[in-house]
């Protein structure tokens, strides 16, 4: 559904955006990913035919941004990060209007400003002016607006920034139902609203394509070996840091051990094991063989974050212009 | 034409819903009036004294009332136009609407020539209400209703010019003020070319002050339609709005 190629965006002294390539296929929710300033909104804005690209190129829905940008437009829906609302009116005034702008022919008007209205819960509204508005109600007209023409893909810049956490449950809730019809990209710097709302993610930093793949590759691909959290104690009370530490060295499959910080008489370790190896069953035996008392023992997954931070440092150190 | 006709009822609906247009009008009926009032004294003594020294000479209505009216009206337009057009770009990028005006799928030139329509139906509006004050020269006597229709023609194709170089400024900035004085700047510019005429007669002075967008007012304040001006006027409007629409352009080059 979306083809981009080599895309790059120069401004006058910067890179933005610094041949990236991808692809999203239809029905997917994307979550583009990537610090503040990578270049995402860059990318999104190549996307609606906002800005031309440098370089390279980009496809929606079979159709070139530069050379028929209408066809595009006609497909799109785009929130950016601020929802773009005329204060001075009415939500169904506003919601009217962009109908209209977006090529809906008036008798649907009508029947579709109702209709999305509906789906983004913001009937009780419609006769508000959109400046008055919370910032959550904001936000969900700006949704209301980029899905009224049903587009074939949405682009959503940081949809839940700003709101409160209720309402950022809601958004996401939203835009998970909206799914399936359409195809959706959304930026976002919070992780867990990847690990939440999206299939694939798309990690970029300083303009720089870092990883694309679905959340699960991603997790699997870099956690490589198994680490296990490990909490145990004696019964009297009475156990050496050390003598634990090396009992756990010598279980098979284990790569290293490290000592994490005590919980009163609780001793906690990280255990790492080889690439391959199922270390927790050994780990249990070892424990029950030294006759001590087994607390806690699961597996640590590596979190989206820690994935990222990953990523993003390997890329600082090869440098990149902003 | 059909997008064209609903950013403009867009634009107009934002007039009325905000305190401008009616601020606007109560300036210019007030002002307006003012002059009416003023012009309309002066002739009845004219007229008076004419009498009384005996001259038959009749006093043309036209000529003593409806031109120096007009031309009055016309100043008061360059005032005005700058607090029309200022708002018209600069809101859209200082609130960010313009993403979702620019990524809907309706042309640029669409989006301009919709906006300074609106402009224009505004500005229309607005010198309607002097065309009150000439309606009562009726109910007294009888003026020649054809050079009134041929100076609103001219009021109307001045302030569309005015009304596009002001569009143009909007586009370039995203402070409404900073937009409105430059208008203003411009159009005074505008209005007060034609005085180099008066001190320089080098050929290049000449140029200069036929540029100035009163001069060609004149003809039509006195009922004369002459093509030069018209054409004169049309090809400032659409040097403004291609002007405006290369601005919009480069936007998405900069932005």
């Amino acid at each position: 559904m979306i083809t981009v190629e080599g895309l790059t965006k120069r401004y006058a002294r910067t890179v933005a955006v610094d041949d990236i390539s991808f692809s999203v296929s239809k029905g997917e929710i994307v979550g583009f990913l990537g610090p503040n300033g990578a270049g995402k909104t860059t990318t999104m804005r190549v996307l609606t035919c906002f800005l031309p690209p440098s370089e390279g190129g980009a496809q929606v829905a079979g159709y070139d941004v530069t050379t028929h940008a209408m066809e595009v437009k006609k497909r799109i829906g785009y929130l950016p990060e601020s929802p773009p609302l005329y204060p001075d009116m009415e939500v169904v005034e506003y919601l009217t209007f962009v109908a209209r702008l977006k090529g809906i022919p008036s008798s649907n008007v009508a029947a579709r400003v109702k209709e999305v209205s509906e789906r983004c819960a913001i009937a009780d509204v419609q006769t508000k002016l959109t400046g008055k508005l919370s910032k959550g109600y904001r936000q969900r007209v700006g949704l209301a607006q980029a899905i009224i023409h049903n587009p074939d893909v949405l682009i959503l810049d940081e949809p839940t920034a700003g709101l409160d956490p209720k309402q950022i449950l809601e958004t996401r809730q939203l835009i998970r139902s909206l799914a399936g019809d359409h195809t959706i990209i959304l930026s976002t710097h919070i992780l867990p609203e990847v690990e939440q709302t999206c299939q694939k993610v798309i990690i970029i930093n300083k303009g720089k394509l870092v990883a694309t793949d679905s959340v699960e590759n991603l997790t699997h691909r870099l956690r490589g070996a198994e680490s296990v959290a490990v909490e145990v104690s004696s019964h009297d009370g009475e156990l050496e840091t050390s003598g634990v530490q090396r009992r756990f060295e010598q279980v098979a499959g284990v790569s290293r051990v490290i000592a994490r910080e005590a919980r009163g008489k609780h001793l906690r370790y990280e255990v790492e094991g080889l690439q391959g190896s199922n270390i927790r069953p050994e780990i249990a035996r070892a424990v029950v063989e030294a006759g001590w008392n087994l607390h806690e023992l699961h597996s640590v997954a590596f979190s989206l974050e820690e994935i990222f931070l990953q990523l993003t440092a390997a890329e600082n150190t090869s440098g990149g212009a902003k | 034409m059909k997008n064209i006709w609903i950013i403009c009822r867009k634009e107009l609906k934002s007039y009325f819903a905000s305190p401008i247009a009616y601020g606007l009008m109560a300036f210019f009926a007030l002002i307006a009036g003012y002059f009416f009032y003023a012009a309309t004294a002066i002739f009845v003594v004219r007229g008076q004294e004419m009498a009384m020294m005996g001259r038959g000479m009749p006093m043309d209505v036209n000529e003593w009332v409806i031109r120096p009216v007009l031309m009055n009206v016309s100043v008061i337009g360059l005032f005005i136009i700058p607090m029309i057009t200022m708002r018209l770009f600069a809101e859209e990028k200082r609130s960010g609407t313009i993403e979702l005006l620019v990524t809907s799928p309706v042309r640029d030139v669409e989006i301009i020539i919709g906006k300074w329509l609106a402009a224009l139906m505004m500005y229309a509006c607005i010198l309607g209400l002097s065309g009150i004050n000439i309606l009562l020269l009726f109910a007294y006597g009888r003026p020649d209703w054809r050079p009134i229709l041929v100076g609103y023609l001219g009021l109307l194709l001045q302030g569309g010019c005015l009304l596009a170089i002001g569009t143009f400024i909007s586009t370039t900035t995203r402070n409404q003020i900073i937009a409105g004085v430059a208008t203003f700047a411009v159009c005074l510019m505008l209005w007060v070319l034609d005085w180099l005429t008066a001190f320089e007669t080098a050929a290049w002075s000449k140029v200069v002050s036929y540029l100035s967008v009163v001069t060609h007012f004149e003809p039509f304040a006195k009922g004369v339609l002459d093509s030069k001006d018209i054409v004169f006027y049309l090809s400032l409007i659409f040097f403004g709005l291609f002007l405006t629409s290369r601005s919009m352009e480069s936007l998405r080059w900069r932005s």
